[in-house]
C-alpha cells in the first residue's frame, strides 16, 4: 500500500520497524499536498523545510536507538487557530494575516514531544466561526469527494486534508460541531473530547466555555493514538481537568473490547426531526441495527431541551466571542489600519478592515447580548437553558452508555448555497451543538454514502470524560464496515 | 446667607497594589522600575490563545486584609470580565470581580479628636491592573509599557461614612498602617501603591429645604495630605457652585476631577450622563474560586496583632500617649523594633523616652521611619540600658544616639572610649570631693549652717564636682557623699 493511504497506526508501525523513515513519510505527504492543494485549498501554511528538518532529527534519534516518542515520525496537520512559534497563526483572518505567536500551544508541545511532525496548518472559517469554511478570510476549501461542495466547518481544512490524504491525521477545534461536521462531510472520523480533557492553552479562543481541540483521522484507532498524546491536565488551563478528578486513560486499551451489553441511546426528539435528509435517517437506522447485531442494546432517551440548543449556543458563543475578539484592535499585534485619524480610529478601522462579515455579525450579536438591560433576558437566560441541556444529558446517561445520533441534517452542500442565509447555515449544527453546551464528548464516523456519493456521518455521544467508550463503539463499528476506508477518487497515489 | 448649613458626605474608593512576587494571572515578576516591557509574557500581553491562572497568594493577601477589616469572606466567588477599550489594556477587558466580590460588609475604626468612629467597608475585591501609556518626548504617537499590566490590585470601597476632610485623612492613615502591618502592600502613595479616590458631595439645608450637590470623584492624589486638602477644596467649590448656579444631583452630572497639587485645586476631567456599560460577564477562562474553611482558619491564625490592638497595648503597657502610640504603630517595622529592643532588656521608660525624643527626631529629619535609621534593636537596647543603669545620663544618651547613626559600634564601647560613662564609684568621687572641700572652706561652712546660704553653697559644691568630672559624676552618689561628709565634720 502507498504511504499516503496508510493509517497513522500502520505508518507508525512501519517507521518503528524501520521499514520506512520519517523522512520518507514526510516526503510522501508533502508530495500529495503539492499535487492536490491547488484543487482542495485545505492549507494556509505548508512547512516543508521545518517538516524535513524534524523528520531527519527523528530518523537520527531512531538510528541512535533512542526513544523518539509514541508518534515518532507521524506527519500531522493542525488547524491554523493553534499557536505555533515556528509558523504564522492566522485564524484565517486578515486581522492576523502575518501574526507569529510568541509561544507554542500545549497540544503543539505535546505533539512535538511525542515525535509527531507538523507539516502544515489548515484552513478554517475565520476564527472558527462557521460550518462550511466559506468564511475563511484567506481561501475556500473544497470537499475532496466533490469539489463543488463545501468540506463543512469550521475545521474544514483539517478534515479535507485528511480525506485527501495530505496527512494521516489532523487536529481541529470544535465549538459547536466544528470537528464533527467536517469529519462527516469529508467521510472521516473526528472526535470532540469532553470540555476540559485537552488543554486549550494556545488555542485562539472563539467561545471559551465551548471550545475543545480534537483529532481527525481515518478511523477511531488513529484518533485514540493522538488523544493519548494531546489529552491530560495542563496547569496553564484552569478549566483542564486535574488527574485527581479524571485520570487520563490509555485510549487504545478498550478499543477491541466487544460491545456486548452496551446500552445505546436513541434520542426520541431526533426521530421526528423535520428537514433531515431521509438517506441520513436510513444510514443511522442501518448503523443501530448493526450495533444490535453486535450485542448492544437500544434504549430510547429524551433530550427535551435540545430544541433550544441552537438559540442558546448563538448567545453563549457570541457573547464570549465578542469579548475574546476585543484584543484584535490594531494596537498590540495583528493588522493595523494604515492611516488612522486618532487612536479610536485605530480600533474601529483596523477592526472594520480586518474582520470578515460573519465575525462582525457574531461580535455584534454577542455585544448586544451582554449589554446592560439585555444581559438578563439573553445571556443569563441562555446560561439557564444550558444548565437544562446539561441535565438532560446527565439523565440520559443514567439509561444509556452512549447516544447515537446524526451529525448533520444534510450531506455536504454546494459552495455558495447557504452563504446568503446565515440562519440556515446555523442549522447545520443542530445535532452537534448540544454536546458543546453540555461539555460531553462526541465522535463523528463515516456511516455510508448518499446517492450522489457524498459521505454520511454517524455521531456517537459519550458521558463526561468517557471518550474511551465512544472510541470503542466507533472502532467496533469500523471492524464491521468499510466506509472509513474509502478514499475519494483521484487522491489515491498511482 | 440666612439659615444655611451643610453636611459633607465622603466615600472612598481605594486601590492597593499587592506586594506579591508575581502578577495576578501569570508568573511575571510584580516589580516596578524595570525597563519598559521587560516584565511581560504572552499571558499578560494578551497574546491570542493564552489563559489566566489565578495567583493564590494575591487572593490570600486580599482575604487577610478583609479579615482585618472585619469583613464577611465569601466562600464562593468568580472572576468577571469588564470590557472597555484602552491602549494600556491589551485584552480590552480587565479581569475583575463584579457581583460576587471576595468579601463584603466590614468596618474600620478610626479616632478623630479623641472620638471613635466606625467607617463601614462595602466590599473588597481583586482585579488586574492596566499598563502605562508613555507620552513623553513623542510627537503624534504614544508608547505602552505593560510591566504593570496584570499586577494584582485590591479594590476597597467604603460606605459614604466620612464627614470631614480630616476623617478622610485619618481613615487613609489607618488603612495604610493596616496593610503595612499585614504585609500585603508597602502602600506608598507617591509611587501609586495606594490610590485613594474620594467621592464627595454636600447635603445643603437652606430655609428648611434640602439640596444635594452632584457627586465629584477626585483622582490623582499623591499623599494623604493631598486627600485632605482636596476634600476641603471640594467642599468650598461645591458650596460656591451651588450658590452660584443652584446645581444639584438631579440637575447636574456626576463628575471626575483631578487634583492639582501646585494650585491646590481640582480640575474637571469629565462629566458623565449615565453609567458606562462595561458588559460584565463571568470569565469563562477561570474556574470559580471555592474557599475552604481550613484555609480561612489558617489565614486567620496567621494574622499579626492589628494596629488598633497594638496601639492600645502601647498606651496601656508602655504608657505612650495616644499620639505617640499611633505614630509608632503606623510603621510595623518601627513598632517591632521597639518591642525587640524591649525584649533585649531595655528599660521600658527609658526606651519610650528615646523613641519619642531623639529617635523620632532623627527619623523626621531624614524623612524615614525609625526602623529605617539603621540602628539595630540590640544597639538601641544597649543605649537605653546605659541610662537605666545610671552609667550615662539622658543628655549623654542623646549625644551618643547621634553617633550611632554613623558609627556601627555598640554605644557602651563608644561611651567607654570617649570617657562618657558616669562616675558612680564612691571612692574615686570621694577623693575628688575631698579636694574640693579643702579648697572651698567658706562654702563648706555655709553648707553646714542652716539658713539662707545653705542651699546655695550645697549646690555650688556639687557643681564643682560636676565641673571636675566633666559632667560624668553620678549626681545621686555625689549628693549622698557630700551629706555624709558635712555631717562627719560637725
Ligand atoms: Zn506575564
Amino acid at each position: 500500500m502507498q504511504i499516503t493511504q496508510l493509517t497513522a497506526f500502520d505508518l507508525l508501525d512501519q517507521i518503528k520497524k524501520r521499514q520506512l523513515t520519517a523522512r520518507d513519510a514526510v516526503e510522501a505527504f508533502l508530495k500529495q499536498i503539492d499535487k492536490h492543494e491547488k484543487t482542495i485549498g485545505a492549507l494556509i501554511t505548508v512547512l516543508p523545510e521545518y517538516a524535513r528538518e524534524r523528520a531527519d532529527q527523528i530518523d537520527q534519534m531512531l538510528a541512535d536507538g533512542r526513544d523518539a516518542g509514541p508518534l515518532a515520525g507521524l506527519p500531522i496537520i493542525i488547524k491554523d487557530n493553534l499557536c505555533t512559534q515556528f509558523a504564522k497563526t492566522t485564524c484565517a483572518s486578515k486581522i492576523l494575516i502575518d501574526y507569529q505567536p510568541p509561544y507554542n500551544a500545549h497540544v503543539v508541545e505535546q505533539l512535538e514531544k511525542a515525535g509527531a511532525i507538523i507539516i502544515a496548518k489548515a484552513n478554517l472559517d475565520e476564527f472558527a466561526m462557521g460550518s462550511s469554511t466559506e468564511n475563511s478570510g484567506i481561501k475556500t476549501t473544497r470537499n475532496p469527494w466533490s469539489t463543488d461542495c463545501v468540506p463543512g466547518g469550521s475545521s474544514g481544512g483539517s478534515a479535507a486534508a485528511v480525506a485527501a490524504r495530505m496527512a494521516p491525521v489532523s487536529l481541529g477545534t470544535d465549538t459547536g460541531g466544528s470537528i464533527r461536521l467536517p469529519a462527516a462531510f469529508c467521510g472521516i472520523s473526528g472526535l470532540k473530547p469532553t470540555y476540559g480533557r485537552v488543554s486549550r492553552y494556545g488555542l485562539v479562543a472563539y467561545g471559551s466555555s465551548l471550545d475543545q481541540i480534537g483529532p481527525l483521522g481515518a478511523d477511531a484507532r488513529d484518533i485514540a493514538l493522538v488523544m493519548n498524546v494531546i489529552s491530560g491536565h495542563d496547569a496553564r488551563d484552569t478549566t483542564s481537568v486535574p488527574e485527581s478528578i479524571s485520570p487520563k486513560p490509555d485510549y487504545l486499551t478498550k478499543l477491541d473490547t466487544p460491545l456486548k451489553g452496551l446500552r445505546i441511546g436513541i434520542v426520541k426528539e431526533y426521530q421526528s426531526s423535520d428537514g433531515i435528509d431521509p438517506q441520513i435517517v436510513a444510514a443511522i437506522d442501518q448503523a443501530t441495527k448493526l450495533y444490535e447485531q453486535m450485542g448492544a442494546q437500544l434504549v430510547e432517551v429524551s433530550l427535551p431541551h435540545t430544541q433550544y440548543a441552537v438559540a442558546c449556543y448563538y448567545l453563549v458563543a457570541t457573547a464570549e466571542a465578542s469579548s475574546n475578539l476585543a484584543r484584535y484592535d490594531g494596537v498590540h499585534f495583528g493588522y493595523r489600519t494604515p492611516n488612522p485619524e486618532d487612536y479610536i480610529d485605530v480600533y474601529s478601522s483596523s477592526r472594520a478592515e480586518g474582520f470578515g462579515d460573519e465575525v462582525k455579525r457574531r461580535i455584534m450579536l454577542g455585544t448586544y447580548a451582554l449589554s446592560a438591560g439585555y444581559y438578563d433576558a439573553y445571556y443569563l437566560k441562555a446560561l439557564k437553558v444550558r444548565m437544562m441541556i446539561r441535565q438532560d444529558f446527565e439523565k440520559a446517561f443514567e439509561q444509556a452508555d452512549i447516544i447515537c445520533a446524526p451529525v448533520a441534517p444534510t450531506t455536504a452542500f454546494r459552495v455558495g448555497e447557504k452563504t446568503s442565509d446565515p440562519l440556515t447555515m446555523y442549522l447545520s449544527d443542530i445535532f452537534t451543538i448540544s454536546a458543546n453546551l453540555a461539555g460531553i464528548p462526541g465522535i463523528s464516523i463515516p456511516a455510508g454514502f448518499s446517492r450522489d456519493s457524498l459521505p454520511i456521518g454517524l455521531q456517537l455521544l459519550g458521558n463526561y470524560f468517557d471518550e474511551s467508550t465512544i472510541l470503542q463503539a466507533a472502532w467496533q463499528y469500523q471492524q464491521h464496515t468499510d466506509f472509513h476506508r474509502q478514499i475519494p477518487a483521484g487522491f489515491i497515489e498511482q | 446667607m440666612s439659615d444655611l448649613n451643610y453636611k459633607v458626605i465622603i466615600g472612598l474608593e481605594i486601590h492597593v497594589q499587592l506586594a506579591t512576587q508575581s502578577k495576578l494571572f501569570c508568573a511575571c515578576p510584580n516589580r516596578f522600575g524595570d525597563e519598559p516591557n521587560s516584565n511581560v509574557c504572552p499571558v499578560c500581553m494578551g497574546s491570542p490563545g493564552t489563559l489566566p491562572v489565578m495567583n493564590k497568594k494575591a487572593y490570600e493577601f486580599a482575604v487577610r486584609t478583609a479579615m482585618a477589616m472585619n469583613c464577611e469572606i465569601a466562600r464562593y466567588t468568580k472572576w468577571d470580565r469588564k470590557s472597555y477599550y484602552y491602549p494600556d489594556l491589551p485584552k480590552n477587558y480587565q479581569i475583575s470581580q463584579y457581583d460576587l466580590p471576595l468579601s463584603q460588609n466590614g468596618n474600620i475604626e478610626i479616632t478623630v479628636a479623641g472620638e471613635q468612629k466606625k467607617i463601614r467597608i462595602r466590599r473588597i475585591h481583586l482585579e488586574e491592573d492596566a499598563g502605562k501609556l508613555l507620552h513623553e518626548g513623542n510627537v503624534g504617537f504614544s508608547q505602552v509599557d505593560l510591566n504593570r499590566t496584570g499586577t494584582p490590585l485590591m479594590e476597597i470601597v467604603t460606605e459614604p461614612d466620612l464627614s470631614t476632610p480630616e476623617e478622610a485623612r485619618v481613615f487613609g492613615t489607618e488603612l495604610r498602617t493596616l496593610v503595612r502591618t499585614l504585609g500585603v502592600s508597602e502602600a506608598n502613595m507617591q509611587q501609586g501603591q495606594m490610590r485613594l479616590e474620594p467621592n464627595i458631595n454636600l447635603v445643603i439645608t437652606k430655609d428648611g429645604k434640602q439640596y444635594k450637590t452632584p457627586i465629584a470623584e477626585v483622582k490623582n492624589l499623591g499623599s494623604l495630605r493631598a486627600l485632605e486638602r482636596a476634600c476641603a477644596y471640594e467642599i468650598q467649590r461645591q458650596l460656591a457652585d451651588w450658590e452660584k448656579t443652584g446645581v444639584t444631583m438631579e440637575t447636574g452630572f456626576k463628575s471626575t476631577r483631578g487634583w492639582d497639587e501646585q494650585t491646590g485645586t481640582t480640575v474637571l476631567q469629565r462629566e458623565k450622563e449615565e453609567a458606562e456599560d462595561y458588559r460584565y460577564f463571568p470569565d469563562p477562562d477561570l474556574v470559580p474560586v471555592v474557599v475552604e474553611k481550613d484555609w480561612l482558619d489558617a489565614i486567620r491564625k496567621s494574622l499579626p496583632e492589628l494596629p488598633i490592638a497594638r496601639r492600645a497595648r502601647f498606651q496601656t503597657q508602655f504608657c505612650f500617649s495616644e499620639k505617640d502610640a499611633t505614630t509608632l504603630v503606623e510603621d510595623r517595622a518601627t513598632a517591632d523594633l521597639f518591642e525587640q529592643a524591649l525584649s533585649l532588656g531595655a528599660p521600658v521608660k527609658v526606651l519610650c523616652n528615646h523613641f519619642i525624643s531623639f529617635w523620632a527626631m532623627h527619623a523626621n529629619q531624614r524623612g524615614v521611619s525609625i526602623a529605617e535609621l539603621g540602628v539595630s534593636a540590640p544597639r538601641m537596647a544597649s543605649l537605653a540600658k546605659l541610662v537605666g543603669d545610671n552609667k550615662i545620663n539622658n543628655t549623654t544618651a542623646a549625644a551618643l544616639a547621634e553617633k550611632l547613626l554613623t558609627c556601627p559600634d555598640d554605644p557602651a564601647d563608644i561611651a567607654q572610649r570617649e570617657n562618657l560613662m558616669q562616675v558612680s564609684d564612691a571612692s574615686s568621687l570621694e577623693k575628688i570631693l575631698d579636694e574640693i572641700l579643702i579648697a572651698n572652706a567658706k562654702a563648706v561652712e555655709d553648707a553646714r549652717t542652716p539658713g539662707k546660704k545653705q542651699q546655695k553653697a550645697f549646690g555650688f559644691i556639687l557643681g564643682q564636682v560636676m565641673q571636675k568630672t566633666r559632667g560624668q559624676a553620678n549626681p545621686q552618689v555625689v549628693n549622698q557623699l557630700l551629706q555624709k561628709k558635712l555631717a562627719e565634720k560637725n
